[in-house]
């Protein structure tokens, strides 16, 4: 028997007045496993990950966590249980230094002892992420790749369980993308189990073997990922008939 | 600014002001007991303002609360040390309870119902009239003492106070605490996501930015002997310590005691000289002194260093 899922949504469903933004969302989340998220806009990816986190809360279903019902946690709860994400716009602390910033992460999500602990932690994150030469630096000084770097190293300060990764490449040229790309792999190889939400289908397909496909607010695909980029129903979707015989040549060709 | 240098500061500070009962007269006495006791308000202000960067100017509804229930006691022969401490109790479980639902409120929308709160506590306190003597007010026993040794008993108590008051803003500024608070004042929301319980942090620093203003408003309840709700809840009081707070430098250690006494002064000077236009001046010079200093009084120091080492 295998053992419980770290994280499964159970028939999760979330409604804003009128408009269903989540219908009726399952599947679970193995440990140590990296699963992409993709879908057009507005399909409810990033209304998703707020649900999972608490910053919204679902309106009927159930979220579990390590098998404890969390559906009504509040986002610091969520952080502090080790459920870490990122935002599609960065959010750092701009007045405070790339330092503090993570060394906040450390404190807070990462349950460190004292401040002085805190910052060691926040070192190690930095190194990790390729920060460490802009410790000092404001955060708002950062340009955007590198923000999205500090997002990064914030979230790992945390000692995270599952990191969901809200679109962390959106903006960045293709070597950035690809110094990003070796992270997300790291931190995968650490035993983070990863969430990533994205556009890029090279990004997604070169990270995870399974794909959850969103649309009108309703997981309409999970499965390993060559399946998944076939299926006529996500092509449709999504991916567009063009795009999908291009993905396809590739495969075969 | 370093440590040590606050740390000087606030003793070079406390020891002016409590040393002037040794050569000056008792104006200069109650001149320096208001610099502290405005200094106590700027500083615990500093709390939910400064560090948090939550707009608060609820300060004169827990003075004024903490004038009234610390005179009601007095009344009912309670001692005074007594009435101040219960007054300051009393108070902070107010301001942790409002806090709760007031601090729901972000940006102007706190800021108007922070200052609703100093309203409302006016009123209130005006129409319960059994209690509170209304409109007409409420004797408080007084010392028998000289007015000098009265006027040096309460320099003391104000200076306590803002000692007090400075050591418990070091001791946050050094811990999580002062970190979670500094953090929900850059980002509040990313705040929450790296695990900071945001609603239990703001409610500790709105309930610290009441406790010394109610200890403050008892015993100034104490010392003028006579209270109403029109001089106990003033709005004009609420404005003019965030004001002090923010001139000598929102979310330092130092900044508002330092721009209490600034203000304090400027106040003096302005009042002795154009007994007409006092208040005009001091809203002039306030206006230029925040549009060209925005960071305060303490800003001063890094704006010369940095011009002395473009000269060089």
């Amino acid at each position: 028997m295998s053992r419980e899922p770290i994280l499964r949504l159970e028939g999760v469903s979330k409604t804003f007045g009128g408009l269903k933004a989540l219908t009726d969302v399952s599947f679970s989340l193995d440990e140590g496993e990296v699963v992409g998220l993709i879908g057009p806009n507005g399909a409810g990816k990033t209304t998703l990950v707020n649900v999972v986190t608490g910053n919204l809360r679902r309106s009927s279903g159930r979220v579990l966590f390590e098998s404890e019902d969390v559906g009504t946690q509040k986002p610091y709860e969520a952080a502090r249980r080790g459920l870490a994400r990122t935002f599609q716009i960065v959010q750092p602390f701009p007045a405070m230094t790339v330092l503090e910033n993570v060394t906040a992460g450390a404190l807070f999500g990462g349950g460190a002892d004292s401040l002085a602990d805190a910052r060691d932690k926040a070192r190690e994150s930095l190194e990790f992420v390729g920060l460490a030469g802009f410790a000092d630096r404001p955060a708002a000084n950062l340009a955007l790749a590198a923000r999205k770097r500090l997002e990064l190293a914030k979230s790992l300060a945390m000692n995270p369980k599952v990191l969901m990764l809200d679109e962390v490449n959106a903006g960045l040229n293709s070597s950035e993308i690809d110094g990003a790309l070796n992270l997300i792999r790291q931190i995968a190889d650490r035993g983070v189990t990863v969430l990533i939400i994205e556009h890029l289908m090279k990004v997604v397909l070169s990270l995870s073997k399974r794909l959850l496909v969103l649309h009108h607010g309703q997981l309409i695909a999970d499965g390993p990922s060559a399946e998944i980029v076939a299926d006529e129903r996500v092509v449709e979707a999504y991916l567009g008939q063009k795009f999908a015989a291009r993905l396809k040549e590739m495969h075969h060709g | 600014m370093k440590p040590l240098a606050q740390y000087a500061a606030i003793i070079v500070g406390l020891v002016l002001l409590g040393t002037t009962p040794l050569y000056a007269d008792n104006y200069i006495l109650r001149t320096a007991a208001t610099v502290a006791m405005y200094g106590a308000l700027a500083t615990s202000w500093n709390f939910i303002g400064g560090f948090t960067g939550y707009p608060s100017f609820s300060t004169a509804a827990f003075f004024g609360l903490g004038a009234y229930v610390g005179t009601i006691c007095q009344r009912n022969g309670i001692p005074m040390g007594v009435a101040w401490t219960i007054a300051t109790v009393s108070v902070a479980a107010f301001a942790a309870l409002l806090g709760g639902i007031i601090l729901r409120l972000r940006g102007h929308y706190f800021a108007i119902g922070s200052i609703a709160i100093v309203e409302l506590c006016r009123l209130i306190v005006s129409s319960w009239s059994d209690l509170t003597g209304g409109g007409d007010g409420l004797n408080v026993p007084l010392i028998h003492a000289s007015p000098d040794a009265v006027t040096r008993l309460f320099l003391f108590v104000m200076l306590g106070i803002l000692a007090a008051s400075l050591v418990v803003t070091i001791i946050v500024d050094r811990s999580r605490l002062g970190f979670g608070l500094r953090c929900i004042h850059q980002n509040e929301d990313a705040a929450a996501m790296v695990g900071i319980n945001t609603t239990a942090y703001k409610i500790a620093a709105y309930t610290l930015s009441a406790v010394f203003c109610a200890t403050v408003g008892a015993a100034y309840a104490s010392w003028t002997g006579y209270i109403d709700p029109t001089d106990s809840f003033q709005i004009v009081m609420t404005v003019k310590v965030a004001v002090m707070a923010i001139l000598g430098g929102a979310g330092t250690v130092v900044g508002p005691a330092l721009g209490a006494a600034a203000f304090v002064l400027l106040e003096e000077v302005f009042w002795a000289n154009f007994i007409d236009w006092n208040r005009a001046i001091l809203g002039v010079v306030i206006v230029l002194l925040i549009f060209f200093l925005p960071g305060g009084l303490l800003s001063l120091r890094a704006r010369l260093r940095r011009a002395s080492g473009g000269a060089a």
